[in-house]
């Protein structure tokens, strides 16, 4: 179909418009990878983030994620005080923190901590948050599936069976 | 196809198809919406995780794509606009913009009353959640350039680009959780896979999109009416069909 010169122009140049701005976009947004990753991974932190493999330092401040390691979970049974580790694939790093987890902060589950390094794999922790992942299913389903023992949290005694 | 698709062109035939269509799709709204939101928030079973607080699913998942499917509608009508300079797809940029805004406020407040309970945090500056929050100003301002103007066919051509331009935030925002690690978790549904969701709280999410899309046609049609009323108010067609209704009401 022959198109209107007019709006044959007029089409080139809404869709070369649209199109700069994507590779501007692009390329600001490739530039600031690492700077909008929400956290490093304990990975990261032990073997060095990139290319350059970037070590954070002690002292510096930043956000860790990872899953909390099973059976890593210590309390300070007078204080608030709590030290875990977490991991991805490998390296493993300490959290330490003082005061009240969310309520999803259980072993085997993904958290995001930010704090100071104050070893090169210990952080002190200043806020700990939960991540929960994209699977939804009722708890009897979750039990037959993956033999998960949970956990109604709206019981009272529900998180005793993890500890 | 030009021969076929003109004569909706004319602004007082949309019209009077929309409002057609209206009642229709109002009801159907309605109906799903009602459906999928007392199924989803009183029947569906609790979470296995999160207990009862992923409830809040049933309205976050269905504003927030809608939120970004109304702004590719939004930059197509931009682009139509734009290229063919038809009149009533500038329009449309004024019907859809306030729904998208409104859909796109509720996903970012419903986040955030879930994300307090279950992360911990009413708010984090991740990907996911920033451009999400930068839908919301691409909207208001689409919607504020389309008002800037005393001549509408101006302030028309304003928010058709910046509607147009923006439409890259929503590849942003679809892929923001896979291209970045996010406090955000990856995304359920997923056009190709079989999502990670147990059947009864699947299919009560599935009808409450369906529900929040039919309410959002709902009210883009009856917005989409106003618009032309407001533009065509001094046009003839208009004086016939409401001075009829005028007639009529003093006859009663």
């Amino acid at each position: 179909m022959a198109m209107n010169p007019r709006r044959k122009r007029r089409l080139l140049w809404a869709l070369g418009l649209i199109a700069g701005v994507a590779v501007a976009f692009s390329i600001i947004l490739y530039a600031l990878s690492q700077n909008i990753d929400l956290f490093y991974t304990p990975t990261e932190v032990v073997e060095g983030k990139g290319k350059d493999a970037v070590k954070p330092a002690v002292g510096q401040r930043l956000r860790i994620g990872g899953m909390v390691v099973e059976d890593s979970v210590k309390r300070n049974q007078e204080t608030l005080e709590v030290e875990f580790l977490v991991t991805d694939i490998g390296p493993e790093v300490k959290i330490l923190y003082t005061g009240i987890l969310p309520d999803l902060f259980r072993e085997g589950q993904g958290i995001v901590a930010q704090g100071v390094m104050i070893e090169p794999t210990v952080m002190k922790a200043t806020e700990v948050l939960a991540k929960h992942d994209e699977e939804y299913m009722p708890p009897e389903l979750a039990e037959q599936m993956k033999g998960i023992k949970h956990v109604n949290p709206n019981q009272p005694d529900a998180f005793e069976g993890n500890q | 196809m030009w021969r076929w698709l003109h004569p909706y062109a004319k602004p007082e035939v949309v019209y009077r198809l929309l409002g057609r269509w209206l009642p229709w799709v109002a009801a159907a709204a309605a109906l799903t919406l009602g459906a999928g939101l007392v199924w989803g928030l009183v029947f569906a079973p609790a979470d296995y995780q999160q207990g009862d607080s992923y409830r809040i699913i049933f309205v976050h998942v269905p504003t927030a794509m809608l939120s970004m499917s109304l702004y590719v509608a939004l930059a197509i009508s931009a682009l139509v606009g734009r290229v063919w300079q038809l009149k009533m797809a500038d329009w449309a940029l004024a019907a859809i913009a306030p729904v998208g805004a409104t859909l796109t406020f509720i996903s970012l407040a419903t986040g955030a009353i879930w994300g307090k309970p279950m992360w911990g945090t009413w708010w984090e500056w991740d990907a996911r959640l920033t451009s999400q929050l930068i839908l919301l100003f691409l909207y208001i301002g689409v919607l504020a350039l389309y008002h800037a103007f005393s001549d509408n066919r101006n302030g028309a051509k304003a928010a058709g680009i910046l509607a147009m331009v923006g439409v890259i935030n929503i590849p942003i925002i679809r892929y923001s959780v896979e291209w970045w690690n996010t406090l955000h978790q990856g995304a359920t549904l997923t056009v190709f896979e079989r999502p990670p969701m147990a059947n009864s709280m699947l299919f009560p999410l599935l009808i409450s999109i369906l529900g929040f899309g039919l309410l959002a046609a709902a009210l883009i049609f009856h917005r989409m009416r106003n618009e032309i009323l407001r533009q065509e108010l001094r046009r003839p067609w208009v004086k016939n069909e409401f001075g009829k209704e005028l007639n009529e009401a003093e006859r009663t």
